[in-house]
């Protein structure tokens, strides 16, 4: 299998804080990777450095082979349109119909003409089970939809991995379901995807490996068999205690 | 002479000059409060650029323009440029003080607006590949050309009262207008009172059209206008005086 993202020794400092303190991480092609740790321990901060919205301090990350860790804004940017993200508070924009949002990229960064642009966001809302909330705004939607939305909006870019950051720990739990069930079928075709969450059944049915983050360090990482087979540290088993109460 | 002849105030009311004068306010008021709108909406951008040369230049305008009276500001431009060779007509002048003057408050008021888009909008886009030139016009702009309507329209209400001073250069507007027809009859009362009538007419039909823009705005995002348009001209909505 050929490795797709490559974070080696990754260190971020805010300040005078050590946010990540040397984080190894590879995700392969086609494989989902979910990321687990109290809150604080670095999670957000580690995807938003994958995809270059936050620089590193040092270390380096190789994307699609090349190191991507410095490069200048505009490069930046190019490397990102290959990386969709998703928030935890979907961060739609408010001004925009559905559709709109979908289209918005592919219209001003890909250039593509608005009808077709227009024809992939009904496509995507169709795949993420939404064919008839195209007009809709979004403080129309629901949260569950908001952010099925905003997975579609980032797939329009046409990504080759996709970042979720905690994507449903803003949502009420009658609508998480929906939600991961999107991103578990995007796993299922081939979507190589490292996921921020604390939803275990997610991770039990879809991840092929989990780490775990503590104090910004991989304290423990393997495979979702082992992690859940309960054959883990006793600070990991501790934690998965915890969040399963 | 009687102190009051509905008859004179009518025929000021319906006569060319006043009518005419009323057009020349809405008509600097008009281009002033446009080109502070251009200019707030370009320095409030570029307040967000990391340039501490732009932002600094920006910095000297408003303090220059904010901290000093804009009446001072006009007859400066009537009295002043032709010193430097600039000669132009008065109502240019009018146009350029009362332009610059709105355009510093215009630039706190954009700037307002774009600070009310959160950055996680900004963080989206710029994940989705956008530069920051896009992100400001086509994520961030938009929606806080929303927000600032209501502020923008009381800014019009001032500017169609603030033209007034213009009279001062010997602008021919409404309060210049009135002023020269009464010193020939002393007949204060009817022409000033002619003026104050065009004034309220003007402000609102101003007020309605703003109703008519917040709602349509509302209307685009599916949702049914909250308030009513008379709770809409209410007291504080009736903007400000400077």
């Amino acid at each position: 299998m050929t490795v797709l993202l490559e974070g080696i020794a990754v260190w971020k400092t805010y300040g005078n804080d050590d946010v990540l303190k040397g984080v190894d991480l590879k995700v392969h092609q086609g494989e989902c990777l979910v990321v687990i740790g109290p809150s604080g321990s670095g999670k957000s901060t580690l995807l938003k450095c994958l995809n270059l919205l936050e620089p590193i301090s040092s270390g380096s990350i190789r994307f699609e082979g090349e190191e991507i860790a410095h490069l200048r804004r505009g490069e930046a940017a190019a490397v990102r349109r290959r990386i969709g993200m998703v928030f935890q508070n979907f961060e739609l924009f408010q001004h925009l119909s559905a559709e709109d949002n979908i289209a918005l990229a592919p219209i001003h960064v890909q250039k593509e003409q608005p009808a077709p642009a227009r024809q992939l966001a009904r496509d995507l809302l169709r795949k993420v089970h939404l064919p008839d909330k195209a007009e809709m705004f979004p403080d129309e939607l629901s949260g569950g939809q908001q952010q099925r939305v905003a997975i579609a909006r980032a797939l329009a870019m046409q990504p080759a991995l996709m970042l979720y950051d905690e994507p449903t720990s803003a949502l009420d739990p009658e609508t998480v379901g929906e939600v991961l069930d999107v991103m578990q079928e995007l796993a299922d075709d081939g979507m190589t995807s490292i996921v921020v969450t604390h939803e275990m059944s997610f991770a039990q049915r879809a991840a092929d490996r989990v780490i775990f983050l503590d104090g910004g360090k991989i304290a423990h990482s393997g495979s979702t068999e082992e992690f859940f087979s309960g054959d883990v540290p006793e600070r990991v088993a501790r934690f998965l205690g915890r969040i399963r109460a | 002479m009687s102190i009051f002849s509905p008859h004179v105030m009518l025929g000021y009311l319906l006569s060319f000059g006043f009518l005419h004068a009323a057009l020349m306010t809405v008509w600097i008021s008009l281009a002033s409060l446009f080109a502070g709108m251009l200019i707030g909406l370009l320095l409030a951008a570029g307040q967000e650029v990391p340039s501490r040369i732009i932002r600094g230049a920006i910095m000297g305008y408003l303090w220059l323009f904010r901290g000093t009276p804009v009446l001072l500001q006009l007859v400066f431009a009537f009295n002043v440029l032709p010193v430097f060779g600039i000669v132009l007509p008065a109502y240019a002048c009018a146009v350029l003080a009362l332009g610059l003057n709105e355009g510093a408050y215009m630039t706190e008021i954009m700037r307002s607006g774009i600070r009310a888009v959160g950055p996680g909008q900004r963080l989206a886009a710029r994940a989705l590949g956008l530069e920051d030139r896009q992100i400001m016009l086509w994520v961030v702009l938009p929606q806080a050309l929303r927000i600032v309507i209501p502020p923008i329209g009381n800014q019009f209400n001032g500017m169609l009262k603030l033209s007034a001073l213009v009279s001062v250069i010997g602008v021919q507007e409404l309060l210049l207008t009135a002023d020269q027809t009464a010193s020939m009859n002393f007949r204060y009362l009817e022409t000033l009172t002619v003026a104050g009538i065009y004034y309220l007419a003007m402000t609102t039909i101003l007020m309605v059209i703003q109703v008519f823009i917040e709602r349509a705005c509302q209307r685009r995002r599916g949702r049914m206008p909250t308030a009513s348009p008379f709770k809409l001209l209410s007291p504080a909505n009736l903007g400000t005086v400077r």
